[in-house]
């Protein structure tokens, strides 16, 4: 049992996932819930393949779509081709995984060759280059409206056609879990600790015997792999594959959830997927200011918490294991407080803003969480700058009341742990 | 230990060998044609001013730089033009003046990582650390030899200066390397850090050949046989230290009052 842990980790975890993905559906029953449901699988399977570039090997690639995207692209010409003739739909994704390693195969030998700055910009420009192929090469990239597939095409096995959405959850639902526990068990392997040694200081590994660019490569074409399964099983949610799938918003995303969810947990990128969905999914729907949130967000998370929602999650769990969580919560309170108020005035100006600009046709009146803002009246610009001002102000006293108090409780734990002799 | 200098064993074979040995940046030729040849099991120290090309010549034998001329033989083989990793491989070590380990691993996966080469597990990912019975045991043989069992878990970031020393000689002789080379292993230690380094190098390196670039004179007539005094890019002297003490050359050249202060230093250790 304590073998286990350090192979593919806890037992009891694992049996929490897959309980949680299979009884999801069941709670959140909705279409739209089911929907949402898969496309965090999805997401959940590339955001941490892109983490074994990011968090462990120190890659930051601006081209992670080109290898979910390529995947997927592969993936629906093969269920295209051979879904009704001997290729079970259900091995569609793995198509397409082996199809994301080609490529990582092909591309990776030029961009691994290099890392830091030289890396991120090589794949940047590779993202743009294999962006516009799929506007030149229509054949494969059906061009503007994209390449539709039919994932009922094949025999039903057991009752299954994949038709309901449902079943298709499932389906993803499966990948999901082994696609994290393989993924999982990597971080335990030798070139997995190789791969964060390669992060830290590629020259020292020159010096112990390894190559670190054959290190960089053999990871980026495991983590091509998973990023293609993860683009198949997104060709057989949607049945329709378009060029957006390879492209740099896609990336983007990739890049701004992992680290939103922490790069330098194991879990941050499955918490940066969930986020990711909700946000594209259920913020997009609230609002048309969603990206600019969205960027308020990250800006906002590099500048205070640059190990993402995961290293957060995980220094306070250092505290409640110390005992100390609970001394800390009128310092949280205050804290939420006072954003509170910053959030509110600074969302009210911002769709003050949004409601001029876009709909100002359907006149000055807007409805912000309740409250009846006139955008056209001065006095609602001046109220809401000083409330920004005002809550700015509550903020900035807040967060040096919360960092004094975090302070002091941290040193409080090194002095005891310090006493009893204990490691940290 | 004593310090009184073993005569070389002109029987063992040749080691390390640089034969002419040039490195020029641009127009400046910083090794004049170093030669040198260092036999198996050999404690060599490497003394010279500043900028007289110690580190340089430490990296064009590891293969961190290639020779502009010159041949650089490890137990018979050309290796000139080899990557580091592939000098490694055949038997050659090195630790870096500026502390250069993992930093974010613990001290167990530090050592843990550099022994696996060496044990023949290249770059799989087929099998799981935890089962790699040869390596955790060495590694774990490692970190009790350079004291830091203690210290396990903890990121290599958080460990002291003189622990985080000991971690560089440890990554440096993980892989078993035959002949290793220590670049300033001192530098930066206390008197009684160094006193206890020291004994901790020819405890770790016993049997291996060890070349060492060091700048405390009680440290070099203490650890080595023979001593190499590098000038201007130039071997001017390679022999026992109490040759290269007694040498008129090197006096004049380098060593000056450093000589008289190295006597005073080892008698103050109590040699």
């Amino acid at each position: 049992m304590n073998q286990w842990n350090a192979r593919i980790g806890s037992l009891w975890m694992w049996a929490f996932f897959a309980a949680v993905m299979l009884l999801a559906p069941q709670v959140f029953n909705s279409g739209l819930s089911i929907t949402m449901l898969s496309q965090m699988g999805i997401a959940i399977i590339a955001c941490l393949s892109y983490n074994m570039l990011l968090g462990q090997g120190g890659m930051l690639s601006f081209g992670h779509a080109v290898y979910t995207g390529l995947g997927a692209f592969v993936a629906i010409h093969a269920l295209n081709m051979y879904g009704g003739s001997g290729l079970p739909v259900s091995l569609v994704p793995v198509v397409g995984g082996f199809a994301g390693m080609g490529f990582a195969v092909l591309f990776g030998y030029v961009t691994t060759r290099k890392s830091g700055n030289t890396f991120a910009m090589i794949t940047l420009g590779l993202a743009e280059l294999v962006f516009a192929m799929s506007l030149m090469v229509p054949e494969f990239f059906g061009g503007e409206g994209g390449i539709s597939g039919n994932r009922m095409s094949g025999q039903p096995v057991m009752g299954i056609t994949f038709g309901p959405a449902t079943q298709v959850y499932y389906l993803i639902a499966v990948y999901t879990l082994v696609c994290v526990m393989l993924m999982y068990a990597f971080t335990q392997t030798p070139l997995g600790r190789l791969l964060n040694a390669v992060r830290d200081n590629p020259e020292r590994v020159e010096f112990i015997g390894y190559n670190p660019q054959r290190v960089r490569y053999t990871a980026f074409i495991i983590a091509g792999f998973f990023a293609g399964i993860s683009g198949g099983l997104g060709a057989l949610n949607f049945e329709i594959v378009n060029a957006e799938v390879v492209g740099a918003a896609r990336s983007g995303a990739y890049l701004l959830f992992t680290f939103l969810g922490g790069a330098t947990f194991f879990f941050g990128p499955i918490i940066g997927a969930v986020l990711m969905v909700l946000a594209l999914v259920l913020l997009s729907e609230f609002t048309q200011a969603w990206l600019l949130y969205l960027g308020l967000v990250f800006m906002i998370m590099v500048m205070f918490s640059p190990g993402g929602i995961a290293s957060l999650l995980m220094m306070n769990l250092r505290l409640a294991k110390h005992g100390k969580l609970h001394s800390l919560i009128p310092a949280y309170g205050v804290l939420a407080a006072a954003s509170l108020v910053l959030l509110v005035a600074v969302a009210a100006l911002v769709e003050v803003v949004y409601h001029r600009q876009l709909n100002s046709a359907m006149g000055s009146a807007l409805n912000f969480m309740g409250l009846a803002l006139d955008t056209a009246s001065t006095q609602t610009w001046l109220g809401l700058l000083a409330a920004i001002v005002v809550g700015g102000w509550l903020f900035s006293l807040a967060q040096r009341h919360f960092a004094n108090q975090w302070d002091a409780v941290q040193e409080l734990i090194e002095k005891e742990s310090h006493y009893a002799g204990a490691a940290p | 230990m004593s310090n009184t200098a073993k005569a070389p064993a002109d029987a063992a074979p040749i080691a390390l060998e640089l034969r002419d040995v040039r490195k020029s940046f641009g127009k400046t030729e910083i090794i004049r044609g170093a030669s040198l040849s260092v036999r198996q099991g050999e404690r060599v120290a490497i003394i010279g001013p500043n900028g007289a090309g110690k580190s340089t010549l430490f990296n064009l034998i590891s293969g961190r730089m290639p020779p502009t001329s010159g041949d650089i033989l490890l137990n018979n083989h050309v290796i000139n033009g080899k990557k580091p990793f592939e000098i490694n491989r055949l038997g050659l070590s090195r630790s870096f003046q500026i502390t250069n380990i993992f930093p974010k691993l613990s001290v167990f996966e530090n050592l843990r990582c550099s022994v696996l080469w060496s044990l023949g597990y290249g770059y799989t990912f087929l099998k799981f650390l935890v089962d790699l019975d040869d390596a955790n045991a060495r590694a774990q043989e490692l970190m009790e030899m350079i004291g830091l069992d203690k210290k396990r878990d903890v990121v290599a970031l958080n460990l002291t200066y003189a622990e985080q020393r000991a971690l560089e000689v440890g990554i440096t002789i993980a892989g078993g390397a035959n002949v290793i080379l220590l670049d300033e292993p001192t530098a930066g230690m206390s008197k009684s850090e160094t006193t206890r380094f020291i004994s901790l190098i020819k405890q770790v390196t016993e049997g291996k050949t060890l070349l060492t670039v060091e700048h405390d004179m009680g440290v070099v007539f203490g650890l080595a046989d023979r001593i190499a005094v590098l000038v201007y890019g130039e071997v001017i002297a390679f022999d026992t230290p109490d040759a290269v003490r007694a040498s008129a050359r090197v006096q004049e050249a380098y060593l000056g009052s450093s000589v008289a202060d190295a006597q005073a230093g080892e008698s103050a250790q109590g040699h």
